[in-house]
């Protein structure tokens, strides 16, 4: 390795680890200030005394939330969309990236339906269409609503294929001479072998799941069937376009229950956090699985 | 060799994804005839009366809808600019410190604001941007008069662009990491023979190699100049704002569901859509073109 010593690069190499480390703050505060905030009591919070450390500590917010029932309903809702949602993409995706995989001399039709699937991927009738088509295929006030609704996840399946396509043909062709017909090459090969990149598209499906809040807002008729994020959205970020002039929001942005409303912001990341070192292999290799290498 | 007898294995396997597709993205599509009709709900979009033209006409009369155009491209072109730089910058300034334990910790804290959600960012960011918060605090602990950060729409732009790039450039650096280790250490120890200083191998080896993939990644990135990010402005944005914070997407919400304007918001969310497929299309040849860049 390439050692430095002189004096002006000292200084570069330590005027640039002192912006990394104020970098790498800034994207921690707000979290550790949420965190601070909902840990202190009212008062403190509403006069602005709460910076990084919790001011009257307590856990009130926390036991106001274990009495509310609808915090816990739409938890629920969020565990089972993602649940759902995770189950179905992986499987539906795995079943259509291995016949994707096949050159079109292969399996003839496969260039028309990759085209098929990048037009989807690129183009959508809007918001409108796609609400009024929601209705019409009953996905209102219905969870399966939420789980489709985002439609079939294209750039997944392309992720997924283009990792079978630069398998070894030989493993292919070998389970092939010992009788083993598509089925079992998909579960029996390919699966085992695609798990880097099967565990890449669970770790985007489930933050997807876990984080889309609008499509409930829109198909929802009632609070009560909406998932966390949407939930937390009605309560603690401010309420939609109703006419409001400048004191109106200033005014709800002192009033709102600040440390009840931080409180449940940090409890709907925590399942994130506590997960997310564990995600962190995976999604960096997906982003650089992203394309071919030509 | 892929026997015959696979073909209608392989169809088998396509059907449950075709059949997603059909439903959830293509029929909606056949929704965007709403936008040459009168929509009546009572009717349906089939039966509901043909307009023709008449709901763009009306759009190009409104005000508001150069606006929200307006607004969109400037928001998301601050955004592009943005997410490309800070990326870039950072991703250089990480690959000089040579500390693995630290550069590890560093990536692992930077790449987590891309996992929380827009509602969870936007509740923060009201907290921390708002009249009582902390930054208003430290401004009048300065002696500055506290700022309505989310009632002002000169600065509201500035924030959505500004949470944007501190939610995502972490994230968007990992794909420069992977160009970084991909290039060759013994360039490094060459030059380093050579004399070259530690600056000058960052200014005549690192950036050059890797400034390939920050054009490939703003040639792609021009395909997406209409999107402005609906979830981050629909948490963040009132109607003190709109002038300069009301994007496409946001206005299409608002005049087709709340206001049940279905045709003219069809009409806008169409125009947006075909104007974005094209543009992608041109930023994905041009990438095919001149960085063999494919996504299949």
């Amino acid at each position: 390795m390439v050692t430095e010593r002189s004096i002006t690069s000292r200084l570069f190499n330590g005027l640039n680890l002192v912006l990394l480390i104020v970098m790498m703050l800034l994207c921690l505060l707000p979290v550790w200030y949420t965190l601070s905030i909902s840990l202190s009591d009212k008062a403190s919070a509403a006069a602005g005394q709460v910076f990084l450390w919790p001011k009257g500590f307590t856990w009130g917010s926390y036991e106001t939330i274990m009495k509310d029932n609808q915090f816990f309903r739409s938890f629920w809702i969020s565990i089972q969309r993602v649940v759902y949602g995770a189950a179905i993409a992986f499987i539906v995706i795995l079943l259509m990236a291995y016949p994707l995989s096949k050159s079109s001399k292969e399996f003839k039709p496969r260039n028309i339906i990759m085209w098929l699937l990048v037009f989807a991927m690129l183009f959508n009738g809007g918001l409108v269409p796609w609400y009024l088509t929601m209705q019409s295929l009953g996905m209102i006030n219905n969870i399966w609503g939420l789980v489709l609704g985002g439609g079939l996840p294209v750039f997944n399946v392309i992720l997924v294929m283009n990792y079978l396509r630069n398998m070894p043909k030989e493993m292919e062709e070998s389970a092939m001479i010992d009788g083993a017909g598509p089925w079992r090459i998909l579960f029996s090969v390919c699966l085992p072998l695609s798990v880097p990149v099967l565990a890449t598209i669970m770790v985007f499906t489930i933050v997807y799941h876990w984080n889309e809040f609008f499509q409930a807002l829109v198909l929802m008729n009632k609070a009560e069937q909406y998932p966390l994020q949407s939930y937390i959205r009605q309560v603690a970020v401010v309420i939609d376009p109703t006419k409001m002039d400048e004191e109106t929001v200033k005014r709800m942005s002192d009033l709102s229950n600040q440390t009840l409303n931080s409180a449940k912001i940090f409890i709907s990341m925590l399942p994130l956090l506590v997960i997310y070192p564990f995600l962190q292999k995976y999604f960096v290799k997906g982003i650089t699985l992203g394309s071919v290498k030509g | 060799m892929i026997p015959k007898s696979f073909s209608k294995h392989f169809y088998m396997m396509l059907i449950p994804g075709l059949i997603w597709l059909a439903l959830f993205n293509l029929y909606p599509m056949y929704g965007v005839l709403t936008a040459f009709k009168e929509f009546n709900p009572g009717l349906g979009i089939w039966q509901s009366p043909w307009v023709g033209m008449e709901n763009f006409q009306y759009m190009f009369e409104l005000d508001d809808s150069r606006i929200v155009f307006r607004n969109t491209v400037v928001i998301a072109f601050a955004k592009m600019v943005g997410n490309l730089i800070v990326p870039f910058v950072f991703a250089l300034m990480l690959n000089e410190v040579k500390n693995r334990l630290l550069t590890r910790t560093v990536q692992t804290i930077v790449y987590l604001p891309h996992f929380l959600s827009w509602v969870i960012v936007a509740g923060m960011m009201l907290d921390i941007f708002s009249y009582s918060g902390p930054v208003n605090q430290v401004l009048s602990s300065l002696g500055l008069e506290p700022i309505m950060f989310f009632g002002n729409a000169h600065i509201f732009p500035a924030l959505v662009v500004g949470s944007d790039v501190w939610k995502e450039f972490g994230f968007n650096a990992i794909i420069f990491f992977s160009a970084l280790t991909a290039i060759n250490p013994e360039m490094y120890e060459a030059a380093a023979v050579d004399g070259a200083s530690q600056w000058k191998r960052l200014i005549k080896i690192t950036i050059p190699s890797i400034i390939p993939v920050a054009a490939l990644l703003a040639t792609l990135s021009l395909g997406s100049i209409l999107n402005a990010g609906f979830d981050q402005i629909f948490n963040m944005y009132n109607p003190s704002v709109y002038s300069t914070g009301d994007i496409v997407d946001t206005w299409v919400y608002r005049a087709g569901l709340i206001d049940f304007q279905y045709g003219l918001a069809t009409a806008v969310g169409l125009l947006k859509s075909v104007v974005g497929l094209v543009l992608i299309t041109i930023s994905y040849t041009l990438a095919y073109r001149f960085a063999n860049y494919r996504i299949f």
